[in-house]
């Protein structure tokens, strides 16, 4: 699979990544490059075989539903780049 | 001998005999960091003062006696593992200044063991990388030969236990990024089963590979570490609720019975695999012809599927890792950008500018791969050959209990050879990511020097949980292949 430096402007937005003109290109050959290996996947035969989501378990693990000791906004917001009392402060979303 | 020297058995058993302190050792292994890590650049922080402290405590602790293991030794940490008020980076700009607010659950057991933990270890940006080529900070080097790569992701803690600046080290393996550079600097890696070390408090990359496991100077300390590292922890469901047995009983159980009634199986597809060095070649072979003088039985094997290994973790990997890396996001820590008022921008700015290039280029293929209309051509797809490479080796270990392979296909590259080529450097990956995929245990034992004097190890792969056929298998290599100085001259 090629992809293209609009394929790479595309992909970049649904990342929320910026990227500047001039790595589109190079970004873009390079991961062409990989996605053309990954193709190799095309020969192998995966009829009827099952999708496995986890290396190791198959089942659901629960726990008891038992209240814990929140730690609570100074350690949650500790490292919070700003804050505003117990909030995280971020741009405007509404204009 | 001097005190850098002594391996982590041998200094726990002289703490235990009173004949050193915890304090003496780690203030012997500051020394060695400052007098050598300008060369070596292991580290990205070392916490002298809490490790001088935390010294002193195991010595407090030594001398009421009933320590544990492991108690007053110096460890070192791969900068992913989340230590609590201790700067955690994860070699990346967008965690420069993160410091956790907790404790991994690995760094507790280490803590409750009396360890002292010494300081935070280079690597590449979020594991991703096989050379520390990819760290944002700093390269670090292979101290057998600084011009090298000490290979990667967890370079720094190779590099650092080869370079006698901690007793051990932890690191983390997603693809075989402690075994590999395990192999590169002459040292012992285990990446154990997927689910026996707990991943609480490791930043993640791969959630459904990534494993913690030690990385030491023998095969001995590295079933001391997997005893004091190991076991459930309900704070990561994907932890097994499997018994954690004495990992250094498998070392009785090869003095006692040598490697007798153990099948070694050799899978007959990795010698189609191109550009095997030479080298690394023949100490592969005489690898395997010391597993059998000393009592194993050596078969052939298949793993049909090997030959789509890489790529389909190529695109499992950076999957979970475009999930997984979604969170920086410059709202809850770590970098922001402050130069758009925003919000869209200010996570596409945050983001560009706090992550490195291999990172972005991985988010990429991953978030395209799971995009609308690709799903099941590539993560469908992808999971379903893992169903079938981890088929492969259960049929493998009908006939055989493990699996024996090298570790990389060349010694430690120089720096700068594979930098532009990141396919090239994907394919080197050929032999270690397999045990991540099946979700298996692997150890990376050194077995010899290239011509130029680098190391090479030889990689052993058990069923799941068999950690003991390992260890028990490794410590033979070990005994037997005599690797002339076992550290590098700095």
């Amino acid at each position: 699979m090629k992809i293209t430096t609009d394929d790479v402007e595309k992909i970049a937005h649904l990342a929320r990544l910026e990227v500047d003109d001039t790595r589109k290109e190079k970004m873009a050959e390079q991961i062409s490059r990989i996605l053309q290996y990954i193709d190799t996947l095309k020969e192998a035969d995966v009829e009827g075989v099952n999708l496995l989501s986890d290396a190791a378990f198959q089942t659901n693990v629960m726990r008891e539903d038992e209240t814990g000791t929140p730690c609570g906004p100074d350690i949650t917001l500790a490292n919070a780049p700003e804050r505003d009392e117990d909030f995280y402060v971020v741009p405007n979303v509404v204009k | 001998m001097e005190l850098y020297e002594l391996s982590l058995e041998q200094a726990s058993d002289l703490m235990k005999k009173g004949e050193i302190t915890s304090v003496e050792l780690t203030r012997a292994l500051l020394d060695r960091i400052g007098r050598y890590d300008d060369q070596i650049r292991a580290f990205i922080t070392v916490d002298e003062a809490n490790a001088l402290e935390q010294a002193r405590q195991a010595d407090e602790r030594l001398a009421q006696g009933n320590a544990p293991a492991g108690c007053g030794i110096p460890i070192a940490l791969k900068d992913l593992i989340c230590t609590q008020g201790v700067k955690t980076t994860c070699g990346s700009k967008i965690l420069e200044n993160f410091i956790p607010q907790y404790d991994a659950t690995v760094v507790s057991k280490l803590r409750d063991a009396g360890a002292v933990m010494i300081g935070k270890l280079n690597m590449d940006e979020f594991a991703m990388g096989s050379s520390n080529e990819n760290s944002a900070f700093f390269q670090t080097r292979n101290p057998w030969n600084t011009a090298h790569v000490p290979g990667g992701s967890s370079g720094g803690s190779a590099a650092a236990v080869a370079s006698r600046f901690c007793s051990a080290a932890l690191g983390s393996d997603t693809g075989g990024s402690i075994r590999q550079p395990g192999s590169h600097c002459g040292v012992v890696g285990l990446k154990p089963t997927y689910g026996r070390v707990s991943r609480f408090g490791l930043v993640s990359y791969a959630s459904s590979l990534d494993q913690i496991g030690p990385i030491t100077r023998n095969v001995k300390d590295a079933a001391i570490m997997m005893n004091m590292i190991c076991g459930h922890d309900p704070k990561d469901s994907t932890s097994a609720k499997v018994d954690a047995p004495d990992f250094t009983t498998a070392l009785g159980e090869y003095d006692t019975h040598g490697l007798k009634g153990m099948t070694i199986g050799i899978p007959r597809e990795y010698f189609e695999v191109e550009g095997i060095d030479p080298d690394v070649a023949s100490t592969f072979e005489q690898a395997k012809h010391v597993l059998e003088d000393l009592g194993a039985r050596v078969i052939d094997i298949s793993l049909p599927h090997a030959k789509y290994v890489v790529a389909a973790y190529y695109i499992i990997a950076p999957c979970e890792a475009s999930a997984n890396l979604a969170r920086f996001d410059g709202v809850r820590y770590g970098l922001r950008d402050t130069s758009s008022n925003d919000l869209i921008d200010m996570y596409r700015q945050t983001k560009s500018k706090g992550f490195g290039q291999e990172v972005q280029n991985r988010i990429i293929i991953g978030t395209y791969a799971l995009s609308a209309g690709y799903y099941d051509a590539y993560y469908g797809r992808a999971s379903k050959v893992r169903t079938l490479i981890m088929g492969d080796f259960n049929s493998a270990f009908e006939s055989c209990d493990v699996v024996l392979s090298p570790v990389a296909p060349t010694p430690a590259f120089k720096l700068g050879e594979n930098t532009d080529d990141p396919l090239t450097m994907y394919l080197s990956d050929i032999f270690t990511l397999s045990a991540n995929m099946a979700g298996i245990p692997g150890i990376s034992v050194p077995a010899g020097f290239s011509s130029n004097r680098l190391p090479i190890g030889v990689q052993l792969m058990a069923r799941r949980f068999d950690e003991m056929s390992l260890l028990r298998a490794g410590y033979g290599l070990e005994k037997t292949m005599a690797l002339g100085p076992a550290f590098p001259t700095l």
